[in-house]
């Protein structure tokens, strides 16, 4: 089932709250996940493997490294999802 | 060790079934109270369980930790954090370098939970579902990790894994890592977090818990003619070990001296200990040696008694020969009677009973012993706390481990 483009959001940023402790308002399109939100290699991809969870999609390994923001994880996942 | 380095007790924490908190728990433990509960958990009725109960923490690691703390670290590991920020705390936050400041954090069993978790992803979703931080919350070493992390030291961090004689192990090792100059503050400890379905069955298939389901406030009973077996417990139990020297220097408030580590090893089997109890009279000899004391010298003990018909008996015999005489100036204490058995957090939190008992001069009490063994010629604190004698005073804590790791570590008052 597809999500809308800020339903993906609003989930990215509860996984990054649950897992940063980030307060969810902070998980803006254009914070970068590593110069913004200060997240590590080995957060960001506790974060993708639980977003493939939650968004049904597949994220390739090769790919995480294009995600550098916020709102390309929510771009990729909701065409992925299309 | 040979070397003149005193090494002395300047900070206590601990979380176990009978307190969350050193201060809780010791009350609990002199006021006789058990930590044994009826196990709620659905897991325990779905894969039948013979036994079904166990001692949990009497306050749970996630009232204390963050979310993200309790997402990132093993059960074990969490309330590892929860006893060294007690204990660093307790303290005084000593100001020392890190290079001069060590950790050795054991455990008996490690990660289970996250380990069984993980796989149950991988077995039910595939290996992309995996979290990536799986290795580094299940390896045993994860807890010394995060506590060398928690504190900053950097005079080395290791984990002594020795099952239920982890714990004393590692204060005996930070304690040698002062004497032998590696270091002047080492926070040392076991922890143990493991009441999940395949210890308890393994434990349980091997015979070695209580089947007491009707009475599990009464099913930890070492020495009784009853007993049949031990109670699974988790916690965690943290000491500050410093030099005397820093310590004094920076004028903290000294609890007791680490006097003697003893170590042996069985060599006879993985599981029960030697029956002769010769290797555990031996940790105990050696723990008395490197003190410079005799048995004559030892007021109180506490013992390993986990509760079961074997281990007790070999260990009063042990316990007996090692006092010499009568050996009826020496009570001993089985704590486990209260919190259950804490396997890998044992040592550490029995040590810390012991550090409190000769400091205060008063031994725990031992409960649910209605008739003692008649095998058994040691004089148990059966019917209450017990007071020591005052003035200098040295008791020994026991501690030994399936694969026949025994540990005695000799406690003394300032």
């Amino acid at each position: 089932m597809a999500n809308t483009e800020q339903e993906v959001l609003d989930g990215l940023a509860e996984i990054v709250n649950e897992e940063t402790g980030l307060p969810t308002d902070s998980v803006e399109r254009d914070k970068s996940f590593t110069d913004d939100l200060d997240i590590d290699s080995l957060s960001m991809m506790t974060i993708v493997t639980l977003a493939e969870e939650k968004f049904d999609v597949r994220i390739p390994d090769e790919e995480v490294k294009n995600l550098t923001t916020v709102g390309d994880a929510v771009d990729f996942i909701v065409k992925a999802q299309a | 060790m040979g070397t003149s380095t005193r090494v002395v007790v300047t900070g206590l924490g601990a979380t176990s079934p009978i307190g969350g908190d050193v201060p809780s728990t010791w009350e609990a433990a002199l006021a006789g109270r058990s930590g044994v509960r009826t196990l709620e958990a659905d897991w325990v009725a779905k894969y039948e369980l013979p036994v079904t109960f166990a001692g949990q923490l009497a306050v749970p690691a996630d009232a204390i930790l963050s979310k993200q703390e309790i997402r990132r670290m093993d059960p074990s590991t969490q309330i590892a954090i929860i006893a060294t920020r007690e204990a660093w705390a307790d303290a005084g936050s000593p100001d020392v370098p890190g290079e001069r400041l060590g950790a050795v954090v054991s455990t008996g069993i490690g990660g289970v939970w996250t380990m069984l978790n993980a796989w149950d992803t991988v077995r039910d979703k595939g290996a992309r579902r995996v979290l990536p931080l799986s290795v580094p919350m299940l390896m045993p070493n994860a807890a010394v990790a995060n506590v060398s992390i928690e504190v900053g030291a950097k005079a080395g961090a290791h984990a002594t894994v020795s099952a239920c004689a982890s714990g004393a192990e590692a204060i005996g090792y930070a304690a040698e890592m002062i004497r032998n100059g590696r270091a002047d503050v080492v926070v040392a400890g076991g922890t143990e977090a493991c009441i999940h379905a395949l210890p308890m069955a393994t434990f349980a298939k091997m015979q070695a818990l209580s089947t007491r389901n009707d009475d599990p406030a009464g099913a930890s009973r070492p020495y009784d003619v009853t007993r049949d077996g031990f109670v699974m417990g988790e916690g965690a139990g943290i000491v500050v070990l410093e030099s005397e020297e820093h310590a004094k220097a920076r004028g903290a408030r000294i609890y007791a001296v680490i006097g003697g580590v003893g170590m042996s090893a069985d060599a006879y089997d993985v599981a029960p200990p030697d029956p002769s109890g010769d290797g555990q009279e031996r940790a105990m000899r050696l723990a008395l040696k490197d003190a410079g004391v005799t048995g004559r010298d030892i007021v109180h003990v506490n013992a390993h008694a986990t509760s079961t018909p074997v281990g007790d008996g070999v260990e009063a015999k042990a316990i007996r020969r090692m006092l010499g005489g009568e050996a009826d100036h020496a009570v001993v204490s089985a704590t486990k009677s209260m919190t259950g058995h804490l396997l890998g957090g044992a040592g550490a939190l029995e040590t810390i009973f012991t550090v409190l008992a000769v400091q205060q001069h008063i031994a725990p009490p031992t409960i649910n012993v209605n008739e003692v063994d008649a095998d058994i010629d040691i004089v148990i604190t059966k019917n209450g706390p017990v007071d020591l004698p005052q003035g200098q005073i040295a008791a020994i804590n026991n501690s030994f481990g399936f694969g026949g790791h025994n540990v005695a570590l000799l406690v003394q008052s300032v």
